[in-house]
């Protein structure tokens, strides 16, 4: 559960980008149940956001929006968004630094991610935006890539096989304005085991007789 | 152990094209049609014979619930509905077929929903797994372009629809019930059962929930017959499953391995061994964090298959091992699977809202060892009063890290409870903070 801000704007109108995607949305369920387009309308929103504001986050007025599109009571769109993990219902920083902390990633040490998150963006708790508001920290439960724990998820990407001082490396990047290509930090190329497959060593094979 | 003739997922790694050529070039899609034309009922009786246990955690067999869909055409449209909603900690083998097998997925959908009589399926992928997701859609994409889905999909003259859903972040979604309200739309609260998703799923219309894996393996089993498949494991614990190991080993990764290898061997050869070496293991979670753990001398002799691990009173879940040495504060790690449950319950069942919270502070007490003795009985009373008593099995799944932890490492609990006392006064009773909830202190 997340709570809502008090400061929101008072206008929000889907815009021509946001139209075309929420288009191909609304052909995949019929007609009739189009409120199964709940959940994706909250991310064209918050998308939306992030291009006119910089910031990724559903405000109260675009969840109007979104339930005047799915032609569903205002509620069940703030019920829907205040549920949901994912979608941000106060504004947050440029990149959105979430940390796995669950107990895989723990194992391999997490702690060190979060501890060179706060080092290198100067937050001091989880929840809060840099100064700069270049980043917000926020904890998270598993990500599902547990054989390359541990992992620091930015926006939409998962980086990988991380430790402190390569999560520190990684948001300095982001400070200079660049993106390091996300996936394993180790050389890694997938979930294979560090220094090479032990199986599936021919190159190709339909492998299907 | 498996030989690489035997994989059913070859592009595991991603070290080939994952796109549609190169699915291709493994085997995917060809003459999807000469398995359509062998009928349904001989598709259902195949998948029944394979053997093949579900892939998600519950172990179900996946053609027994396929025939669980009414028969015949009704009026009502059918659905089948793919979980990809894999959050379970430690899990992390579904994202590898979303990633780098997602024809391999989308061909055995179409396999599976003629089966069932169905022509459209929706996959549910959590959130998080935005770049997996994009993968698919490109899968997707690929195979409207190709004619192997739309009208007459893959000349097999079925009309068939595969549609992606992301999810937002909530574990509960991956509860069968709760990815169709999720689907719809809607908060994922599990629904009451009766009436099951086979009877009323998705929009009140018949509809079979399945696995990623469960469902991707279909096209390959089909391929080369059930026999194959059932050769491969032991009795009742048939064929190759993706597993995947995490924590501390040398070399986590995925893997797809036959069922019924011993633990030991398979953390050699995968995980590169225990970090520090065998004897510096304490603990292995088999299958996810819902799974109680296993202490050392089970993992000994212990194999990786659904009824092995049962009768030690652990379960292969979803096949996905967390190894933790000696180092380990085990009884931490199991309290950060109590605030897990602790965030992720939907909220809806009294037992499970309010007794994930209360496990979870207590717990966090049993870390520090600020706690009393009887205490850890009364946490093991309170799982109990938890597990069973939910709609849908979260509330079980908190349980059952808690009771494993009590069953194996109850003396250092103890230990830790005592020399909590030793360093803050003395055997008497420990001095409670103020702020600590009402039902910690009336325990006392």
């Amino acid at each position: 559960m997340s709570t809502v801000t008090n400061v929101q704007p008072d206008h929000f109108e889907f815009d021509e980008i946001s139209e075309g995607e929420i288009a191909t949305i609304l052909a995949k369920y019929p007609p009739e149940r189009k409120a199964s387009g709940a959940l994706p309308l909250l991310y064209v929103a918050q998308n939306q956001m992030k291009r006119q504001t910089g910031s990724a986050w559903v405000p109260t007025v675009a969840m109007d929006a979104v339930a005047r599109k799915l032609e569903v009571a205002p509620i069940r769109i703030y019920e829907v968004a205040t549920f949901y993990f994912m979608f941000n219902t106060k504004p947050i920083g440029k990149y959105h630094l979430q940390v796995c902390t669950t107990t895989s990633c723990w194992l391999r040490g997490s702690d060190d991610v979060l501890s060179a998150c706060k080092k290198a963006t100067g937050i001091h708790n989880i929840g809060e935006t840099s100064e700069d508001g270049l980043f917000t920290l926020s904890e998270v439960e598993c990500l599902g890539a547990c054989s390359n724990a541990p992992i620091l998820q930015v926006d939409n990407d998962f980086f990988e096989d991380l430790d402190g001082p390569r999560t520190e490396t990684l948001i300095e990047a982001l400070k200079r304005g660049e993106y390091p290509e996300p996936g394993p930090t180790n050389g890694r190329h997938g979930a294979e085991p560090e220094g090479g497959r032990r199986v599936l060593l021919e190159e190709t094979g339909s492998g299907q007789g | 152990m498996l030989s690489d003739k035997d994989r059913i997922y070859t592009n595991l790694y991603g070290q080939n094209d994952w796109r549609l050529a190169g699915a291709r070039a493994r085997g995917d899609w060809n003459d999807t049609k000469a398995i359509t034309d062998k009928g349904r009922d001989w598709i259902v009786n195949e998948m029944k014979a394979s053997a093949l246990r579900g892939r998600g955690g519950a172990g179900f067999p996946t053609g027994v619930k396929w025939s669980f869909m009414p028969k015949g055409d009704g009026p009502a449209p059918r659905y089948l509905v793919i979980n990809g909603d894999e959050s379970e900690p430690g899990t992390c083998k579904d994202r590898e077929i979303l990633r780098h097998e997602p024809h391999k997925l989308i061909e055995s959908a179409l396999i599976a929903s003629f089966a069932m009589g169905a022509h459209a399926s929706y996959i549910y992928v959590r959130g998080e797994f935005y770049n997996e997701a994009r993968h698919l859609q490109i899968a997707i994409d690929e195979a409207y372009e190709a004619g192997l889905l739309g009208k007459n999909a893959a000349g097999t003259g079925w009309d068939f629809d595969f549609y992606l859903h992301r999810g937002a972040g909530a574990y509960i979604c991956g509860e069968e019930t709760a990815l169709l309200e999720s689907l719809e739309g809607k908060k994922g609260q599990p629904r009451m059962k009766p009436p099951f998703p086979a009877g009323a799923g998705l929009y009140g219309c018949p509809t079979t929930v399945n696995n990623v894996e469960s469902i991707a393996s279909a096209s390959t089993i089909l391929r080369r017959g059930a026999a194959w498949f059932s050769g491969l494991g032991r009795p009742n614990n048939a064929g190759t499953k993706l597993m995947a190991i995490s924590g501390h080993v040398n070399t986590p990764c995925v893997f797809e391995e036959e069922l019924g290898v011993p633990m030991k061997e398979i953390i050699e050869k995968h995980g590169g061994g225990v970090r520090g070496g065998w004897d510096n293991l304490l603990a292995v979670i088999p299958g996810g964090c819902s799974v109680p753990l296993l202490p050392k001398d089970i993992c000994e002799t212990v194999l990786m298959d659904y009824d092995s691990l049962r009768a030690e009173r652990s379960g292969l879940g979803t096949g996905c091992m967390i190894v933790m040495d000696k180092s380990t504060d085990i009884i931490k790690a199991i309290a950060r699977f109590s605030q897990f449950f602790k965030h992720e319950s939907c909220g809806q069942c009294t037992p499970c809202r309010e007794g994930t919270g209360w496990m979870m502070r207590v717990m966090n007490r049993m870390v520090e060892g600020r706690a009393e003795i009887e205490e850890i009985d009364m946490l093991e009373q309170v799982t109990r009063q938890v597990e069973g008593h939910t709609i849908c099995a979260l509330g079980d799944a908190a349980a059952w890290p808690i009771q494993g932890l009590i069953r194996h490492f109850r003396p250092l609990m103890e230990e830790r409870i005592r020399d909590y006392k030793r360093r803050h006064g003395g055997s008497q009773q420990v001095q409670v903070p103020a702020g600590t909830p009402v039902a910690a202190i009336a325990a006392e």
